[in-house]
């Protein structure tokens, strides 16, 4: 301490518990009634809240429909194949934890330590076990990123990129009726499952798109900045359910009687179109906050107009608006629920399904918390990496 | 960096062309389909709607040729179309599918069910994403004519309720005499009440309220004696009720709702099938026929019709085009009517109906098959 030139605050400012409640809880007699008041009605929810999850909320729908919740109709005896997907994903996240997040002890432990977390709930004895080798696979992943080397980090990316395609193709299956992976028709994916690689298909896809449209209405190019402008404001233009009842409804009855495209896909295909317009106009919101001064530098330097954006402009505009990134894919994430509208077995139309079993009519209120579990779990999960990716790249500081 | 830029487009590629063998259909697609003709039907907007093939025989053939049913169901009506814990689509109008896979194919299993939501059926049957809508839809004129579709048979007659407390011991509509009853405004079902109850000379109080919901939670605070609509719509409402089993609804019908599979207009050979596997139900029924004794009755059966119904005389199925034993099949692998509608509508279910009108003529009821001959 003797070194120390840490300035210590004001005598009325110092810590002590007494002390933080007189300041903050009752500074006044106003304060204090207002303290009282609030404490109470915190009590009182919580009291009720309680009450209801542990005594009166019939949970055995959740538990009896688990597997629905998580994949829909999906064969129960192909469901290892996405306990195996998973496992690839989560061995990749404790690489990439043991390679670039190497001081975020929280965060690895939170997310190495989360599916063994889950075999809390009554999950049955199949799932618990897979739940346990996720995170075993995520640890033995998590060792090999400490100790390793540049040449394995690039391994690791190169095992993000292919993630998706194997996720997908492990998903949906290859061989005939008969064989190691029979194919699963999409009719049957549903649940989370859904969710997921609506939002993760959207996401993926709709980021180059949007970044192209972005380019694109910044363009000097007539053409091609017009028909960027006009895809734009014609698909914010329309709500996203409209632009589903299209794609379900309406493309059908244009296409020839014989072409079916599947339904799964053409949902895809909308989450992606429309996300792109609306991440278009993040991006260049991104692109303008860049000064002139970078493109006249790299102008200087002699690179030409796409090393000036891929090298110079584009870096530093992304990471300017990684908090609307976020937010953005948040949205796309939560809005998948509206395919329920259109048919298809995402999280909220399996929930609604549930409830017209008639074993468990009448429990939308355990259903709809727990689907709202599940949403807010993995919407927070995103914000919080998000906050993580921010801190570790500076944003806000530089 | 270059290399990075590399694997993007990698990923985007691959996973692109994932995502378009992921659009295949799963079982032998629907590329078989023989085009025979393009109709074009005026609707009612008159916009020009490209309908899928039609033409005498070529849904069959398509069935056949793809190994499946595609039926259209809806997965949120409790007792009509729901999934159950297991993943299968259960439910009395999933039965009828069912029933007509295994007339066609001798399987019950061969159908995949397509969830439709109200606004997409009819846009679904027409082009040809299902080969039949078997989804509660009402039977009106409209919907017979320029909708583009044929009402198959009326498998459910549905008709505007009355639920009331299970303690009050009222069972009939005098019992009302006197009392108050929940009722929407502006809508037919509050007319239908005027109607019937000034014709059967009951005084009653009506207590109107703006939408469903505000209608049932006043009935749940015991605002009023009873409350009318769709028996169906009261069997799911019922089920929100603090305590579902303490209402009944009361077995009398005061409006017309016949619900009933559907098909295209253009081919009336799949229409005759996707009847005639109705009426097989019915008459089983009639007969006595169960899944559990149709092997023994196909043996010693002796009444004429029977031995045609299940194929020990005569050529009925293959006059649909079917195999013989069509009717054999559905009444072996699904059951009869009365089966059927006990397994999803029954007394031992938590959405049981009394089956009131869906009782055979001879029980009173409007269910009445023509002969089989």
């Amino acid at each position: 301490m003797t070194q120390s030139n840490t300035i210590l605050p004001p005598l009325t400012e110092r810590s002590g518990v007494i002390r933080w409640l007189r300041k903050n809880l009752f500074g006044s007699w106003l304060d204090a009634i207002l303290t009282i008041v609030g404490a109470f009605i915190i009590y009182w929810i919580v009291k009720e809240l309680w009450t209801w999850v542990f005594t009166v909320a019939e949970w055995q729908v959740v538990a009896t429909n688990l597997r629905l919740f998580m994949v829909g109709q999906y064969p129960l005896e192909q469901v290892w194949r996405l306990w195996i997907a998973l496992a690839f994903i989560m061995f990749l996240t404790g690489n990439s934890l043991g390679i670039w997040a190497r001081k975020s002890y929280f965060a690895t432990i939170l997310l190495l330590a989360f599916p063994v977390l889950l075999t809390l709930f009554p999950f049955g004895d199949e799932p618990r076990k897979w739940l346990i080798i996720l995170t075993i696979v995520g640890v033995i992943g998590w060792g090999i990123g400490r100790t390793a080397s540049e040449k394995l980090s690039r391994i690791v990316i190169i095992g993000w990129i292919i993630s998706l395609p194997i996720f997908i193709l492990l998903t949906r299956g290859f061989s005939p009726e008969d064989g190691i992976m029979p194919i699963v028709g999409t009719n049957l994916w549903g649940g989370l499952l859904l969710t997921f690689l609506l939002t993760v298909v959207g996401i993926i896809f709709s980021f180059p798109l949007g970044v192209l449209l972005a380019l694109g209405r910044r363009s000097e190019l007539p053409v091609i900045r017009l028909a960027s402008v006009l895809y734009i404001e014609l698909v914010r233009g329309v709500p996203l359910i409209t632009v589903f009842f299209m794609a379900q409804l309406m493309l059908p009855l244009f296409l020839p009687p014989n072409i079916t495209i599947d339904r799964v896909l053409r949902a895809m295909v909308a989450v992606t179109l429309f996300s792109a317009a609306y991440l278009a106009e993040n991006v260049r919101g991104g692109l303008q906050a860049i000064p002139k001064g970078q493109f006249e530098a790299a102008h200087a330097l002699g690179l030409n107009g796409l090393q000036t954006m891929y090298f110079i402009i584009l870096p530093q505009a992304l990471r300017l608006i990684i908090p609307i990134l976020v937010g953005q894919f948040i949205a796309v994430f939560k809005d998948t629920a509206l395919v329920a509208i259109v048919g298809l077995f995402d999280l909220v139309g399996i929930a609604k399904t549930v409830l017209a079993q008639p074993d468990f009519l009448g429990l939308q209120r355990e259903v709809y918390v727990f689907i709202s579990l599940i949403y807010w779990v993995l919407s927070y999960g995103m914000s919080y990496l998000s906050q993580q990716l921010e801190v570790k790249l500076g944003v806000g500081k530089r | 960096m270059r290399k990075t830029l590399w694997f993007m487009s990698m990923l985007i590629v691959v996973s692109l062309a994932l995502a378009a063998c992921g659009g295949g259909a799963p079982s032998g697609g629907g590329e078989t389909v023989t085009v025979v003709e393009t109709v074009i039907v005026e609707v009612t907007s008159s916009a020009p709607v490209v309908v899928a093939p039609t033409g005498f025989g070529v849904t069959l053939e398509a069935v056949k040729a793809r190994g499946n049913l595609i039926c259209g169901v809806n997965s949120q009506v409790p007792g009509f179309g729901y999934i159950d814990a297991n993943g299968d689509f259960s439910g009395f109008d999933v039965d009828y599918c069912r029933a007509l896979a295994a007339a066609i194919f001798g399987d019950a299993s061969k159908v995949e069910f397509r969830p439709v939501t109200a606004a997409e059926r009819f846009t679904a049957l027409q082009s040809g994403e299902i080969d039949i809508l078997s989804r509660n839809t009402t039977w009106s004129l409209v919907r017979d004519t320029e909708l583009g579709g044929n009402f198959v048979h009326t498998t459910f007659y549905d008709g505007q309720g009355m639920m009331v407390p299970a303690d009050s011991g009222i069972t009939t509509l005098a019992d009302l005499a006197g009392g108050t009853i929940c009722v929407q405004t502006g809508t037919t079902t509050e007319l239908n009440l005027a109607d019937v109850m000034a014709a059967e000379g009951i005084s009653y109080t009506p207590a109107v309220f703006e939408d469903a919901d505000s209608t049932f939670a006043a009935y749940a605070e015991n605002r009023c004696d009873a409350v009318t609509t769709d028996k169906s719509g009261l069997v799911s409402r019922r089920t929100v009720l603090a305590d579902p089993s303490a209402h009944v609804i009361l077995d009398v019908t005061m409006s017309r709702e016949p619900l009933g599979p559907m098909v295209r207009h253009g081919d009336d050979q799949w229409f005759d099938i996707a009847q005639w596997t109705v009426f097989a139900m019915i008459v089983g029924e009639e007969f006595g026929i169960t899944s559990a004794n149709v092997d023994s009755i196909k043996t010693s059966a002796t009444a004429p019709e029977v031995l045609r119904l299940l194929g020990n005389e005569g050529d009925m199925g293959l006059k649909l085009g079917l195999d013989n034993d069509w009717a054999y099949n559905i009444i072996k692998l699904v059951g009869n009517y009365e089966e059927v509608y006990n397994r999803n509508l029954g007394p031992d279910t938590p959405t049981y109906i009394p089956r009131g009108l869906n009782s055979l003529y001879t029980d009173g009821g409007l269910l009445y098959a023509p002969p089989v001959r």
